[in-house]
């Protein structure tokens, strides 16, 4: 199969339009007779479901939580980028075009990338008219912040909930459609597989879960907005029912998943400390505008912080890269991180964190100018170390964060199954090899405010759709497979938990997987997965029944795709013979310990296509042509 | 302050609300929590107790989590009497068990009201929460043709108020903690969030009268002023709110 990128033809700053005109119109009586099901409400699903809503589709919105308003983009803390320039310091649509694919490390679609950088701006918009409270400056106007990988200050933030609030908009929006019954909402729904009629995407299958019944919902068309796949690391700084089993369920059905290997390792979280640790915490990496990392220079000084002189501190990302400084990019600075704790100078008890400094910020703002940043989030730190950030540097380490890889999308983020689309942090396409901080939030609500609404519309418009119903065979023979494995999972009756084979896949990953990678440490994880999925099917132990509120089975099925799940990206990890952004393989580095990518090899989007559960997944490329930007060796000195 | 006066491991005695479903009598059962690292969250303590149950072949402690950073606001049960348990402004995941003493018995319940029904042990159905924003808790703006964001200033006074109402995470908590289960501060924390705004002036009193309807017809109680709600909100929301909830009704009475 040739993967068709559909982009546009025309110079950069017209596709986008251009499309928009090509593209077909559903017209507004008709589109009343089209149901769409959205599974996900994050910033994604949560705002697509209403525009499509408000379009007039009849949308059938399914979430896990108790409530839309719970999914995890809630817990993103720094901001959203813009290309506003409200700042005046040069910003520009085609600046923020261009951060984004160098800070993807030039692995992303051009395209798809301009697209979202011309629509960042009316996110902004949309927000602000639906109530969320960014921060302002005295004057009543918006007021921005720096993040990695910009020299320009164009990150909207609403303290250190940016998230937070984003979501609240998008869910007062879904509310607004709810109430007026254009949504149906359904919540504490697990969607276990999708349903193909015809090739074409026209349905799911989800699990109640207050009483565990098996439900089949038909539609028009089906957007995945199911998030990503970072908890295949057990320890992760997402939520813990995020998961990849929707997404890996789209997979087993034909629709191909792109750069698997792609994760993205955040340079500020706090540190492991325990074995019984359930999640990981981040800090957002808006602290790095005000913080100052280092690590003690001589490896094994094990001195307390403020013991340390400043001739005998090494500020090491301010030295390494003097005109990015403590704003390198996250792929950058967590490398970093791992380098100085490989050389011994890492901190803590375990020696695997490095310091995050707010002393000279204090000295030179103000306390009160610092609290009313990030007060919120010194909070959080205290509460969970029991340490006061005010006066003793923060500890923070590496934790997986983000996953850029996804399931492949074309330009009008329908994936290789017809009438399946794929938006925010589920689809591969907007940020290549690594994403910069502040850019998911975009992301999620480009493609739900202003993509999908439209694309969608393409579709519907343009496809021959015949009338199905749950009651055909298709739906049915779905259904009951997703029984037969619940059945399945029930009946072992082993001798060890879900979490505990999770815990050894999330062991395996970090380790081989993690942060640095080799051929030969991939080829070692890609074996002890085998054995540990073998395992899991003899030996794993499932509480009660299927026809109540279990989280231990909700937990089993999920852990039993992410161990599935893990091969894929040790392969993707395997096959792609480079180092790019978070998919750091040690022997292809330059002399500086930097990635160097091989453009000549692989520069291209790497699809995998299901092929059955013995056998590895067939390979496809998907070649990626900058015609606006050179390619170069990304520096941030 | 913690009260486990630096000791690493703690050995507790949990008291843990039972119940298999809403039509069927919950009791309190009783658990032994052994070697409870101090620095375990009070959900990560509850998972070990699960997993030794598992093991048992015992059914495992329901408990509503997720981002267990503190946002999500899916946590949450009565600890000890306390909804998010002892310490201020803390959800129940970012509760550590450092402030808990070795030996310390702990009855864990959960939330408590006619508008939440019991699903499964501490798990409880807030839909009624949804039902209240569905009824008006937004402004009415559809995506696209909307101003340039800079249209409009926000004095910075009123856009910091704004957040502090909108920090709510609508767990429930204000809820359970009120002896007449009312919801007078949730509802009040996003009156209050858009009221403040410019943006959200024109249909401030349509806002106000419909959700207030709403909470009433959920089942939730009235605010006699216990200032319970606001001792146990996890993002601390004032009950300035509810006044201002007040005023906003009526207001929009006279209109």
């Amino acid at each position: 199969m040739q993967l068709d990128s559909k982009v546009p033809g025309g110079p950069l700053s017209e596709k986008w339009d251009k499309h928009l005109f090509d593209l077909k119109l559903v017209n507004p009586a008709n589109k009343r007779k089209f149901e769409i099901i959205v599974v996900g409400t994050g910033l994604a699903g949560g705002s697509a479901s209403a525009t499509l809503a408000e379009l007039g589709y009849n949308v059938k919105t399914f979430c896990i939580q108790d409530s839309p308003r719970r999914a995890h983009s809630i817990a993103a803390q720094g901001g959203i980028n813009a290309a506003k320039n409200y700042s005046n310091d040069g910003d520009s649509v085609w600046r923020l075009f261009y951060d984004t694919v160098k800070g993807g490390d030039y692995r992303s679609r051009e395209a798809n990338v301009y697209r979202l950088a011309q629509v960042s701006n009316n996110i902004i918009d949309q927000c602000v008219a639906q109530g969320v409270p960014f921060a302002r400056e005295y004057g009543g106007l918006l007021a921005n912040r720096s993040f990695g990988g910009a020299q320009v200050s164009r990150t909207f933030y609403a303290r250190g909930q940016t998230g937070q609030q984003l979501l609240i908009g998008a869910y007062s929006a879904l509310s607004r459609q709810i109430a007026v019954g254009k949504v149906k909402l359904f919540t504490r729904r697990d969607m276990l597989d999708l349903v193909l009629v015809n090739g074409k995407a026209r349905g799911i299958v989800t699990r109640n879960l207050v009483n565990g019944n098996i439900e089949t919902h038909a539609a028009d068309a089906v957007v995945l907005a199911t998030g990503g796949y970072g908890n295949t690391f057990y320890l992760s700084t997402n939520a813990m029912a995020s998961n990849v089993s929707a997404a890996y369920s789209a997979y087993k059905k034909g629709a191909f998943f792109a750069n698997p290997c792609y994760t993205q390792i955040h340079p500020t979280c706090i540190p492991v400390h325990g074995t019984y640790q359930s999640k990981l915490t981040l800090m957002s990496e808006s602290l790095r505008n005000d913080g100052r990392v280092w690590v003690p220079r001589n490896p094994g000084d094990k001195r307390h912080p403020g013991q340390i002189p400043e001739s005998e501190r090494d500020y090491y990302l301010e030295n390494k890269y003097p005109s990015f400084g403590n704003l390198v990019p996250r792929d950058v600075a967590s490398r970093n991180a791992k380098l100085q704790c490989d050389q011994g100078k890492g901190v803590g008890e375990t020696g695997l964190a490095v310091y995050l400094d707010f002393k000279d910020a204090i000295q030179r703002d103000g306390k009160d100018v610092i609290a009313k940043k990030y007060g919120n989030l010194f909070q959080m730190y205290e509460k969970i170390t029991a340490d006061n950030p005010y006066e003793t540097p923060m500890m923070i380490y590496p934790a997986v964060h983000y996953t850029m890889g996804g399931l492949w999308v074309d330009y009008n983020l329908m994936s290789t199954i017809p009438g399946l689309f794929v938006l925010g942090e589920a689809n591969f396409s907007d940020h290549g090899a690594n994403r910069l901080g502040a850019s998911a939030l975009m992301q999620g609500l480009a493609d739900g405010y202003f993509i999908i609404p439209y694309t969608i519309g393409g579709y519907l418009a343009g496809t021959k759709l015949e009338k199905v119903s749950t009651d055909d065979a298709g739906f049915k023979a779905t259904a009951e497979d997703v029984k037969t494995r619940i059945q399945k999972l029930l009946s072992i009756g082993g001798k060890r938990t879900v979490d505990d084979f999770h815990r050894q896949l999330g062991n395996i990953m970090w380790e081989y997987c993690g942060m640095a990678r080799t051929a030969k440490g991939l080829t070692k994880a890609k074996n002890l997965i085998t054995e540990l999925r073998a395992e899991f099917w003899e030996n794993v132990l499932v509480s009660g029944s299927g026809d109540q509120f279990n989280q231990s089975l909700e937990k089993a099925g999920r852990v039993a795709d992410f161990i599935e799940f893990g091969k894929l990206m040790v392969l993707d990890a395997l096959a792609r013979k480079e180092s790019c952004g978070g998919h750091f393989n040690e022997d292809y580095q330059t002399e500086e310990n930097e990635a160097k990518r091989d453009d000549e090899s692989f520069c291209h989007v790497a699809a995998w296509e299901y092929a059955g559960e013995e056998n590895e997944p067939n390979f496809h490329k998907e070649a990626l042509h900058f015609e606006n930007v050179t390619l170069t060796q990304r520096s941030y000195k | 302050m913690t009260r486990s006066n630096g000791k690493k491991n703690i050995n507790l005695t949990l008291k843990v609300w039972r119940q298999v479903g809403s039509d069927v009598k919950g009791r309190l059962e009783t658990y032994q929590a052994n070697n409870i690292s101090t620095d375990m969250s009070f959900l990560e303590m509850l998972d070990v107790v699960n997993e030794e149950l598992i093991i048992n072949h015992r059914d495992p402690i329901a408990f509503d989590h997720d981002c267990r950073e503190g946002i999500c606001g899916m946590c949450g049960a009565v600890v000890n009497g306390r909804a998010h348990g002892p310490e201020k402004g803390t959800t129940l995941c970012q509760l550590h068990m450092r402030h808990f003493s070795d030996r310390d018995t702990v009855i864990i319940e959960p939330w408590r009201s006619r508008a939440f029904k019991i699903i499964k042990d501490l798990v409880v159905d807030r839909s009624a929460l949804d039902a209240i924003i569905q009824a008006g808790g937004y402004i009415s703006v559809s995506a696209g043709g909307t101003p340039d964001a800079n249209v409009i200033p926000v004095p910075q006074e009123a856009a910091e108020k704004a957040m502090d109402a909108a920090a709510c995470i609508g767990c429930g908590a204000c809820i359970a903690a009120c002896p007449n289960a009312s919801a007078m501060l949730f509802v009040g924390a996003k009156v209050s969030h858009l009221a403040l705004l410019p943006q959200g002036a024109p249909e401030a009193a349509r806002r106000v009268l419909k959700m207030v309807q709403k909470m009433d017809d959920c089942g939730f109680g009235n605010c006699t002023n216990e200032r319970e709600c606001e001792a146990v909100c996890p993002k601390e929301i004032s009950i300035t709110n509810i006044a201002r909830l007040n005023r906003e009704y009526i207001k929009a009475g006279f209109l």
